[in-house]
């Protein structure tokens, strides 16, 4: 395979609403600001990916239709990519492939979600259980890794407060960040007074219905010298599936536990081996890890593989990976702090590529080489990982 | 030129009448009729699997037996619902998945009989490896709503 790098990176501000363009100006925003300080224009572009999520999230079935021109693809290889919450990191892993084939040389990934715009996200979220053994009960987003919150509280000893530590974490980065969606800082205090959604997740503990764009360009090694001075080398990408039943999670048969991301270490560790990561806690300098609640980045740091299982509680506490800390996790806030479902994943990478590339402003981790990127979707069920790195691998 | 900002209003409303197959079929008929709750089995992996499935995902292969299932289990998982979501039920309520006797997979179904005015109060009633037990509803309309469980 061919080496492939990140040259750009587009962003658009995350918040409930964007009533000043509509959903395919939102894609069009994204697309031109990931342009910005690359010598390319839309013209060298060969291959387009489009990344989106459930029709139903943003009220427009098929929406990459009224997206094609919105992304430039008129003329060009154009595709959709939908792994549900993991579907921007899926989209870039099929950039990546693209390119590394050497079937193109400029594969643009691009995409938007506007979930506040129906503001019943988990009612729509419901429609993924299955219609006729899970969808009346009624499972969603929230209940469903609430449930996976219990048996990590069960298994090892995660308490409320725990959980309130990240989101007072993440809410700290995410104020640096001018993307983020939830820029207030919040107390552990505030996070626990805060009204209970799905026990024990609180609203304080829970994702916004974030509305926004994102788009990515890589490049071939031969045309990244050409077109900037500071490339994120993709080193290893991963990706892993999990059960379509909860259930089948639990119990002494089970092979996955449902407290844990376990098809994420999966992915994780595919992407480690391809970049040649043998240590992860002293190769890795900084990780945007798909945790739309606040206890779900105590499991997917589990899976990073930086500490055992379970640590991950202590070492919150101890500010380990604060934006000072020893591995910073989520500086730009996270998906806790922005969700624009389509693309929430793809943020991660963008992220991440921001960080190596020298270039994530206030929520810069100072000497980031190396920085893993994660995504999640469907019933905990899909999982990718990607990693970038300032140099080549 | 007036530049106001405008929006517009759209609504889905769309109906299904979803095929279920012959394994989800019989295991709504046998709860309507007789109140049993029937799994099925892997002939590879031995595990019974709970909602019961034409095939085993793990193994690759067709199931074969039906295995009834115990009316007694374990919670395995839950939560407690007070937000309420449009077009789902209102809250409280509060949610488990059941490793019910005889089943290797654990089911989800509604924990009913729990006082849920008071979160606290509730959560000092119920956690995991709890045993429940199922209750059924007197009149049934073949749905995973014609059963819960129930804090023993």
């Amino acid at each position: 395979m061919r080496r492939v790098a990140i040259v750009g990176v587009g962003q658009t501000k995350y918040q409930s609403r964007r009533d000043d363009c509509s959903y395919d100006e939102l894609v069009f925003e994204a697309v031109n600001r990931a342009f910005e300080g690359v010598d390319l224009t839309i013209k060298d572009v060969q291959a387009m990916v489009f990344s989106l999520a459930p029709d139903s999230l943003s009220g427009l079935s098929n929406a990459e239709r009224c997206c094609v021109g919105a992304i430039g693809a008129q003329d060009k290889p154009f595709m959709r990519v939908n792994t549900g919450g993991s579907t921007g990191i899926s989209a870039v892993q099929v950039g990546f492939y693209h390119v590394a084939s050497g079937a193109f040389d400029v594969v643009l990934v691009a995409g938007a979600d506007r979930v506040g715009e129906s503001g019943d996200a988990q009612t729509i979220l419901n429609k993924m259980w299955d219609p006729y053994y899970e969808r009346p009960l009624p499972l969603n987003a929230i209940n469903m890794l609430a449930l996976s919150a219990v048996r990590y509280m069960h298994k090892y000893g995660m308490t409320e407060e725990h959980m309130a530590l990240v989101t007072v974490k993440d809410r700290r980065n995410a104020a640096k960040n001018p993307y983020a969606h939830i820029r207030k800082p919040a107390t552990v205090e505030e996070v626990m007074a805060s009204r209970v959604i799905s026990w024990p997740i609180k609203l304080f503990d829970a994702c916004p219905q974030s509305s926004g764009g994102c788009a990515i360009i890589l490049c071939s090694e031969e045309w990244v010298r050409k077109v900037t001075a500071r490339p994120a080398w993709i080193q290893g990408v991963g990706h892993h599936s999990e059960t379509y039943f909860m259930g089948d999670r639990m119990g002494p048969k089970r092979i996955n536990d449902h407290a844990d991301a376990e098809a994420k270490g999966q992915a994780i560790r595919k992407a480690y081996r391809m970049a040649g990561i043998e240590d992860p806690r002293r190769e890795i300098q900084v990780a945007e890890l798909y945790a739309p609640f606040s206890n779900t980045e105590y499991h997917a740091i589990d899976a990073a593989g930086f500490f055992p299982k379970g640590e991950s509680l202590k070492l919150m506490e101890k500010g380990f990976f604060n934006l000072d800390g020893e591995i910073p996790i989520n500086p730009s806030g996270g998906v806790l702090c922005s969700n624009p479902i389509a693309v929430t994943a793809m943020v991660r990478v963008g992220e991440a590529a921001l960080q190596v590339m020298g270039s994530a402003g206030e929520r810069q981790v100072p000497g980031a080489r190396k920085a893993l990127a994660t995504g999640n979707g469907g019933d905990h069920q899909f999982f990718g990982a990607v990693i970038v790195g300032s140099e080549k691998n | 030129m007036n530049s106001e900002l405008r929006t517009m209003q759209a609504h889905w409303d769309l109906h299904y009448e979803h095929s279920i197959g012959p394994t989800a079929s019989r295991f709504f008929n046998e709860i309507e009729a007789n109140k049993k709750i029937m799994g099925k089995k892997c002939p590879s992996c031995d595990r019974v699997l709970l909602p019961p499935r034409s095939f085993c995902d793990r193994c690759y292969v067709e199931t074969t037996d039906w295995v009834e299932i115990g009316g007694q289990g374990v919670i395995e998982a839950f939560t407690l619902v007070y937000q309420a979501f449009k077009g789902l039920p209102d809250p409280p309520y509060a949610l488990a998945y059941v490793l019910l006797d005889g089943a290797d997979t654990a089911m989800a179904g509604f924990i009913r009989g729990l006082d849920l005015s008071d979160h606290r109060q509730a959560l000092s009633k119920i956690n995991i490896g709890r045993r429940v037990k199922v209750a059924f509803a007197e009149e049934r309309k073949g749905s995973v709503l014609d059963f819960w469980f129930e804090l023993l």
